[in-house]
């Protein structure tokens, strides 16, 4: 198989609401031009695009339609698009790479949550027999999960504002960073639940927002970074959608996805857990000890762009491979009620 | 790129509403089926990727994820890829590659609609901001397209009924398909109602619930497989100012880079099968030009000499095709696994004779999405 790698990542800021339409062209076109521009490229250069969105969450069908006008799209490209967040997309523009057939692929996502009520709209993926029709909310269904692991002693709520105070304190010295600041956990226990046993500081924002990372084979990919993150494991799994059947405490499709992976020596870890509970859950299920550091950028507590947030990750973890702060990172993205799909990026920097 | 086959394929018994099964029904129906054919059981199959249309079209976001179960896709990666009506397309194209890049061994590929859910016109309608609505549905947006073809290729009328005539005939053979028309004549298209002026009721593909599932593979399994020669996927823009919407360049990219790939210099004399995506019937003189088969504003001459029937110079759509069967996210799948069919010889009644090359084609969005595979009986 040949080498591919991680050389650029660019994000926009990630906000309450922008103005843009639901289609994201007004927030991709400015990182495509900064990520091409970082790399010396322009559009012509790029053998493969793969893009990540959701129709609903654009409460329209065909979104992807229009967001390739932020390319520009002709002469015709060779394209395609996955209706999941769009780490996704990243694979399938790995695999392509790995095909031999191109040298070089940008990968983006978008989402714009303020469009609608997040909340909501996400109950619409369960299944719509017998469950959508209950319409048990992502607030409420979080709160199920963090309970059942309170009570099995996995973690407790003070460990969970913990999470909230690290993610809030790193996002300082990160200027995309919808949430930021310094708090005191004892002060983050003092709010009232939003959903018990979750407060706010529990919950990802919500949050408009778009990323795109470019991925280059072998020497193309040495020829554009001086430090390219070079991909060693990139596994992804699925667990069942009944909730009555999995233990909710744990991830299985985590744990097999990092095991895959390779999930060992890593140094920094981006993970996308909505939820703080959900970030101690994932660090023990990818098995990530005290001393891998967990979300230097404030992770997905800082700034939720829906979508894009695990492309966003792994860009993220990527960028301390490029700056040579970091020798072996590991990207994570997660998707479906209660972290039902994850996806595991292993990158390592070479001498 | 290491080779790739397929190695069996299945599909529903398509209708305007299965309200028999479930949305995990329907796919289920479709991967036993597939399955039984390649002689493969669970542990055998590596990763599922599933393919559909706007998540409008049922009313459920992201399905796959309730799905996973029925997918047999527990613990196993799973991909969803939606690329408009060329999905199906795509679907196996994906599916494809993530065995000729040698991630996998053996690969599930599922595609399904069930537009009895929902409703495809009102999904495809909701108002959007700088966009055209297209509220006259897919008809009302091809048909000038349609109209400008027959203007500059000077082309006759009937030749339109003639496809329709042919692949609604076709559909008759194949035990699967919506409609079954046996009797149905060129004549008797033309008296059907006008929809879209030049479109006939008789002319359009009709709405449908169905399912399609490949197992793609690098090795051959118990029986006969279909070893894809050539994959391509090609986009342009919706509009821009001198689009050719008729004739589009995605399409003849996409043409060019297939039969470049599979070592193919003269479509029509090497290609001995064609499932193209014909959702209206015009489209197949269309695609015959975009695809290279014939020169620009040569392909309905093609039709017209009956070349295109089974038993003609080159067979398309002998499944009758998008015009027969149309559960849209999966009647690109449909058409890839019908193209496989036809080079294993499973294809029954409307089976062509002696086809070791076939092409299967899918197109999408305002003819801007394309997907194509070639299939030989040659291990390459």
């Amino acid at each position: 198989m040949r080498d591919v790698a991680v050389v650029g990542f660019a994000q926009t800021p990630c906000v309450r609401e922008t103005d843009g339409t639901t289609n994201g062209v007004e927030m991709l076109v400015p990182i495509f031009h900064e990520v091409l521009g970082s790399l010396g490229l322009t559009k012509s250069d790029i053998g493969f695009w793969c893009s990540g969105s959701s129709d609903y969450l654009a409460g329209r069908a065909f979104s992807f339609v229009s967001a390739v006008d932020a390319i520009g799209a002709f002469p015709p490209i060779m394209e395609s698009h996955v209706e999941m967040d769009a780490a996704w997309a990243l694979y399938e523009a790995w695999v392509k790479l790995l095909c031999g057939e191109v040298d070089t692929a940008l990968v983006y996502g978008f989402g714009k949550s303020s469009a609608g009520q997040l909340r909501r709209v996400m109950a619409m993926q369960l299944d719509p027999y017998v469950v959508t029709p209950l319409w048990p909310d992502s607030l409420g269904l979080a709160g199920i999960q963090a309970r059942m692991g309170i009570e099995a002693g996995l973690w407790d709520e003070r460990a969970m504002a913990s999470v909230a105070a690290q993610s809030r304190a790193a996002a300082l010295s990160n200027p995309l960073a919808q949430l930021s600041g310094s708090f005191e956990v004892d002060d983050l226990l003092a709010a009232e639940y939003v959903v018990d046993p979750l407060r706010r500081h529990d919950c990802a924002p919500i949050t408009d927002g778009a990323a795109t990372i470019v991925l280059a084979a072998g020497d193309r990919a040495r020829e554009l970074c001086e430090r390219p993150a070079w991909i060693t494991g990139f596994e992804h799994r699925v667990d069942s959608p009944s909730f009555g059947t999995r233990d909710l405490t744990t991830s299985p499709s985590a744990v097999a996805a990092g095991k895959a992976a390779g999930a060992d020596g890593i140094e920094v870890a981006e993970l996308h857990a909505p939820f703080t509970h959900q970030e101690i859950l994932l660090r023990q299920a990818l098995g990530l000890g005290d001393d891998v550091v967990v979300n230097p950028s404030g992770g997905v507590l800082a700034g939720n762009p829906m979508f894009a947030a695990g492309l966003a990750r792994i860009g993220e973890a990527a960028r301390r491979v490029h700056d040579g702060t970091a020798s072996k990172v590991l990207g994570h993205a997660t998707s479906g009620p209660l972290l039902q799909q994850n996806l595991v990026c292993v990158m390592e920097g070479r001498a | 790129m290491r080779p790739a086959a397929v190695v069996g394929t299945g599909q529903t018994h398509h209708a305007a509403k299965r309200l028999d099964v479930s949305m995990a029904g329907l796919c289920r129906e479709a991967i036993d089926r597939a399955m039984a054919d390649a002689g493969v059981d669970w542990p055998d199959i590596d990763a599922v990727v599933l393919g559909k249309a706007p998540d409008l079209f049922e009313g459920v976001m992201m399905p796959e994820l309730f799905l996973s179960d029925a997918l047999g896709a527990v613990g196993k990666p799973l991909l969803r890829v939606h690329t408009a009506g060329s999905v199906g397309g795509s679907t196996g194209n994906v599916a494809a590659s993530l065995v000729q890049s040698g991630v996998h061994d053996r690969v599930l590929a599922v595609a399904f609609e069930k537009q009895s859910e929902s409703n495809a016109m009102w999904a495809l309608s909701v108002p959007t901001p700088f966009t055209m609505p297209v509220h006259a549905g897919a008809g009302g947006y091809f048909a000038p397209h349609v109209r400008a073809y027959i203007r500059r290729a000077g082309a006759p009328e009937h030749v339109g009924a003639m496809v329709a005539a042919k692949d609604r005939r076709n559909g008759a053979l194949n035990p699967y398909a919506h409609l079954k028309q046996p009797d149905i004549t060129v004549e008797s298209v033309r008296a059907s109602t006008m929809l879209w002026d030049p479109i006939r009721y008789d002319e359009t593909c009709p709405s449908s619930d169905g399912a399609c599932a490949v197992v793609i593979s690098a090795a051959e399994t118990s029986g006969p497989a279909a070893w894809i020669r050539a994959t391509a996927m090609r986009t342009e823009p919706t509009t821009f100012a001198g689009r050719d919407q008729v004739n589009p360049q995605a399409g003849r990219d996409a043409a060019r880079a297939l039969w470049k790939q599979a070592g193919i210099t003269d479509p029509l004399s090497e290609v001995d099968a064609a499932e193209i995506y014909v959702p209206f019937s015009w489209f197949e003189p269309m695609w015959l030009e975009n695809l290279g088969f014939t020169d620009t504003g040569q392909g309905w001459k093609l039709t017209e000499a009956g070349e295109t029937e089974i038993g003609g110079r080159l067979p398309v759509n002998p499944s009758g095709g998008v015009l027969s069967s149309n559960p849209i996210g999966a009647s690109g799948l449909l058409r890839f696994a019908e193209a496989a069919m036809q080079v294993m010889g499973t294809a029954g009644e409307h089976q062509v004779d002696g086809v070791r090359t076939a092409l299967g084609h899918a197109y999408g969005g305002g003819s801007q999405f394309f997907a194509m595979w070639v299939v030989g009986s040659e291990r390459p």
